[in-house]
């Protein structure tokens, strides 16, 4: 308990002639009871707020001490005498300027006087309570003491009580079986002279402190602890102006409560992975080496594949687009740690791809020459692996075949031929993907994307989850995972949305001419050193002053046309059979697309609506904006252009912009079954009539045979007689 | 996101990739105090912004002391002049449900749709083709209208409901500790309950009624509409809603600082189903 034990005082002298004319006072004023009687005295006298808290005080301890000793004591009986005793000692010992006629104190001179009539009274009250064996003290006090609580609580607050009809008989002693009668006459009732004051008033104190020390049903914090414990703060931390702060203090207090300060050795459990991708964060921004030298600050201001994150993420956040700064920086750093592990030539942030449980930061970059080849061999070789698995089934399944009497004939639907993915650093397959899902994590490289899986991305529209290796579950069905698809729409995107101002990039020398055969075009840029950058206003008005930088995929799924028919050196081991099929498939027509830096001004509409919206990053001062483009066709494509720089980005979920509702394409329809040949014929089962007419046929023949045989029999017999 | 924190709640709602530049925060931080003072609103929210084809509609609402009552909403389309929109109506709603596309950007803007509509004349009835007219202003109201109801969410705790009635901002309110944080159930849609009456005894036996008196997103429909993430490294749980792309709802854990944004086209997903 927070408050201290009073200090005994030594007893002033017992200014009884005063105390007893002080009780005959009020006696004479009213009829008395404790706890209304203090608000009235309160009124009375002037108000001194010395003498009030002295009041509380001293009620408080006299409540402490006699809730101790209630708490403390098991029987009644001894309750009573002791607590009365020490009331007697208290009363003794404490009180305050003579001038407020403390009931409390009078109550061992009254007590004294009135004997032990209201002991024996209550103690025989109680031991009736006891032998019913209903209620406890406590409770029964408590039921006694509900009505009254705001009594006694009255003197901490400001309302006034209205009604004082009840003043006359006492708070406590309206629901006392023994003191019921006329408890609704403002008179006077016989037993108030003979009830010493003091005694409700105390048995209010306990009351109330009883009722105080109940606990909560969830908890078991009761509200005299928690009162206590505010107060206690209150007392040492001394806030300015607490009340208006009580409200947030009366939580802080509950909350810590029940939420002690741990262990200082122990973590927090739940902070716990809040901590690690700090500490993994952390990492990023020390310097690798650890060594300070200027040798390692000339080599690194020297030429670096890091891209200039934080200048783009400027322009970027003019145009109002993009992560916020520290994000950016994060992001840098991240980068810097990509191009420290791998051998990367060119690196660039293409943006962020937004998942359902995790994003995805892509980062595209070029390997140096020569470098990325083990990559591809490992994928190569188990591509290979694949397909020699396959073969040996296909061998075991023919023999089988042999062996069986009945062939099983074989199915007329053959896969279309799978068109060979791009080349590295070619069309689609430019550049290489690395993605992680924060910066910190460690960098995943994705894998070259085939045509067929560009073909399926476009017929599919799914969110990413933000897993790599999550299967893709859809129709028509996707060949492969996650990072396939997720490889697949960063290809569309880039095809789509890439775009640099007009003369930035230029063609190489010019080789050969454009109507090549199989060519569509040139397929390699270069930056062209003489650009002097476009007006930003020139910019924004015209689309025209935009080109796309990256190849279009073609409807094959690749960016150069391969045709699907060219056979190659193994194609042509497989036989005839094959080639007659496909006949059937010749003519398939060379599919071309826009060439290379072609402006977006010949972009498709989509439904009457521009496929790209220009806006000027700051209307109020557009000498110093930035040219901003947004793709309507990809939400959440970017690219600024301010002087001789530009650059592109993506953050989005990584769909197409269609107004029309998704349709899932419908299952394909039922194959045919075999074509009727003279192998396999369908015939209808015969039913039970022609069954039984075939029966009764054979068995006649049968018969007819037999009576021949007999016939013949007999004949030879009779010759054989004769 | 609430006015008074717009720059730190832009910051950290920034994770979806569409702010505000310089110029526009600035201007909003001094246009936003100028709508509180003249309309006499309690609190007022930047709702966020929609695109259009030429221009962008930034978009406020003003609050009153009960913090459910129905909002008022304003536009602007250079962060400077504030307009109110009415209320919104079923009949506009019905109206503006056959417009589809993007938005113009321009307030004045019409959609024309033709329907067949019956008509009486002289006892013959017929039907024609009439040309509909519907204000872009009118499809803005629904739309802003339709956003509110579906995805505007709120952390569990910072309102309170007092037995008289009014709902007020609870000033206790110290965030959601992480475990809570991640769990759909502690958020609720800012708006009048609709679901709240459907739950059993049993369920509402364990609600705090000062608390939860809202309808949480536990049983929204689709079932996986909302994608929550932990970002800066579990410092911040980013809420997107996946039926109206766009809407990022934003907390840091055990803090105050909570508040959404919707930029996006003002289109809903309705593939979405497909694309779980």
């Amino acid at each position: 308990m927070g408050d201290p034990p009073p200090d005994p005082e030594p007893p002033s002298q017992p200014p009884s002639s005063r105390r007893s004319s002080q009780v005959s006072q009020r006696r004479g004023l009213e009829l008395s009871r404790p706890q209304p009687a203090f608000p009235e005295e309160a009124e009375q006298i002037p108000l001194d707020t010395s003498i009030l808290q002295s009041n509380r005080g001293i009620l408080a301890s006299q409540a402490n001490l006699q809730g101790w000793s209630l708490g403390a004591s098991p029987t009644q009986q001894e309750n009573l005498p002791m607590f009365q005793a020490e009331e007697a000692q208290l009363g003794g010992v404490e009180y305050p300027s003579p001038n407020m006629g403390f009931p409390s104190e009078l109550q061992p001179q009254l007590y004294l006087e009135e004997g032990g009539i209201q002991a024996t009274q209550n103690a025989g009250l109680m031991l009736q309570q006891l032998q019913r064996g209903q209620s406890n003290l406590f409770q029964q006090l408590e039921s006694a003491y509900l009505e009254t609580q705001p009594d006694l609580l009255g003197q901490f607050n400001m309302y006034q009580r209205d009604d004082r009809q009840f003043s006359q008989h006492g708070p406590y002693l309206r629901d006392e079986p023994t003191l019921q009668f006329s408890p609704s006459e403002p008179g006077f009732t016989p037993f108030t002279l003979e009830v010493p004051e003091p005694e409700p008033l105390e048995l209010a104190v306990q009351n109330a402190k009883a009722y105080l020390l109940q606990t909560s049903v969830s908890c078991s914090l009761s509200l005299y602890e928690h009162l206590v414990n505010l107060l206690t703060k209150i007392l040492n931390q001394r806030p300015e102006d607490p009340l208006s702060i009580l409200e947030s203090l009366n939580r802080t207090t509950q909350w810590e409560w029940f939420h002690p300060k741990l262990d200082t050795l122990r973590d927090d459990p739940e902070m716990q992975p809040t901590y690690e991708m700090a500490d993994r964060q952390k990492a990023l921004f020390l310097r690798s080496g650890g060594g300070e030298g200027q040798q390692e600050m000339e080599e690194e201001v020297a030429e670096t594949a890091v891209p200039n994150v934080m200048e783009t993420a400027f322009y970027l956040e003019q145009a109002g687009v993009g992560l916020s700064s520290d994000e950016s920086f994060r992001i840098f750093t991240a980068l810097k740690q990509l191009v420290g592990q791998q051998p990367i030539h060119t690196c660039r942030f293409w943006g962020k791809i937004l998942g359902l449980s995790r994003s995805y930061l892509v980062a595209e970059v070029s390997f140096r020459e020569g470098e990325e080849e083990e990559g591809e061999e490992a994928a190569e070789e188990m591509m290979e692996g694949g397909e020699g698995v396959d073969a040996p089934d296909e061998e075991e399944g023919e023999e089988d075949e042999e062996k069986d009497t009945d062939i099983i004939p074989k199915p007329m639907w053959k896969p279309p031929p799978v068109i060979p993915r791009e080349e590295s650093r070619s069309g689609t397959n430019k550049y290489l993907y690395f993605v992680c899902n924060e910066p910190g994590r460690p960098w995943t490289r994705l894998p070259h994307v085939t045509p067929v899986q560009i073909v399926q991305a476009r017929k599919i529209k799914k969110f990413f989850t933000g897993f790599l290796d999550a299967p893709v579950v859809s129709y028509p069905p996707f060949p492969g995972n996650e990072a396939n698809y997720l490889r697949a729409q960063i290809a569309r995107i880039s095809a789509a949305t890439h775009i640099s101002p007009l003369g930035f990039y230029q063609f190489g020398e010019e080789e050969g001419d454009e109507e090549e055969e199989g060519g569509a075009g040139r397929d390699s840029y270069e930056e062209n050193p003489d650009f002097e950058g476009i007006p930003v206003l020139e910019l924004v008005d015209s689309m025209a002053n935009w080109v796309h930088h990256a190849q279009h995929i073609l409807p094959q799924g690749r960016c150069t046309w391969v045709n699907p028919l060219q056979k190659t050196e193994e194609e042509e081991e497989l036989g005839e059979e094959e080639e007659k099929a496909d006949e059937g498939m010749e003519g398939v027509e060379q599919e071309v697309g826009p060439p290379l830096l072609t402006p977006l001004s010949e972009d498709a509409e989509i439904m009457h609506m521009s496929p790209w919206t220009t806006r000027l990053s700051c209307s109020l001062c557009p000498q110093y904006s930035v040219a901003v483009v947004r793709s309507n066709l990809w939400p959440g494509a970017y690219a600024y252009a301010s002087g001789k720089k530009f650059e592109n980005i993506y953050i989005g979920w990584g769909h197409k912009y269609s107004p029309e509702n998704f349709n899932p394409p419908l299952p394909a329809p039922v194959q045919q079954e075999y074509p009727n040949s003279p192998e396999i014929l369908e015939m209808s089962d015969p039913t039970v009539e022609e069954e039984q007419a075939l029966k009764a046929a054979q068995e006649q023949t049968l018969a007819a045979a037999e009576e021949e045989e007999e016939d013949e029999e007999e004949d030879e017999e009779e010759d054989l007689d004769d | 996101m609430d006015a008074e924190n717009l720059l730190l709640s832009l910051e950290l709602a920034s994770g979806s990739g569409q702010g505000l530049s310089p110029d526009r925060r600035a201007s909003l931080l001094t246009s936003l105090l100028l709508v509180k003072r003249d309309y006499r609103y309690d609190r007022v929210l930047f709702w966020g912004r929609i695109l259009g084809l030429v221009a962008d509609y930034y978009i406020a609402q003003g609050l009153s002391e009960d913090q459910l009552a129905p909002r008022k909403t304003l536009y602007s389309l250079n962060c400077v002049e504030w307009s109110l929109l009415p209320p919104a109506t079923e009949e506009m709603m019905a109206q503006t449900s056959v417009v589809k596309g993007r938005f113009m950007g321009d307030p004045s803007h019409e959609y024309e749709h033709t329907e067949l509509q019956k008509i009486n004349e002289g006892g013959k009835v017929f039907e024609e083709e009439v040309v509909v007219q519907i204000k872009e202003e009118t499809r803005l109201v629904s739309i802003i209208d339709q956003i509110d109801k579906a995805v505007a969410i709120i952390p569990r705790g910072a309102l309170f409901k007092t037995p008289f009635g009014p709902i007020h901002v609870n000033r206790t309110f110290e965030g959601l500790s992480l475990s809570e944080a991640k769990k759909l159930s502690s958020y609720f849609h800012f708006r009048e309950p609709v679901q709240l009456k459907n739950k059993t005894l049993l369920e509402k036996a364990d609600l705090d009624p000062s608390l939860d008196f809202m309808d949480s997103l536990e049983h929204d429909i689709p079932k996986g509409s909302w994608s929550i993430q932990m970002e800066r490294g579990n410092a911040l749980v980013v809420l997107r809603s996946l039926l109206w792309p766009g809407l990022t709802f934003f907390h840091a854990p055990r803090t105050k600082n909570y508040g959404y944004i919707y930029v996006g086209t003002g289109e809903k997903n309705i593939d979405l189903p497909f694309m779980l």
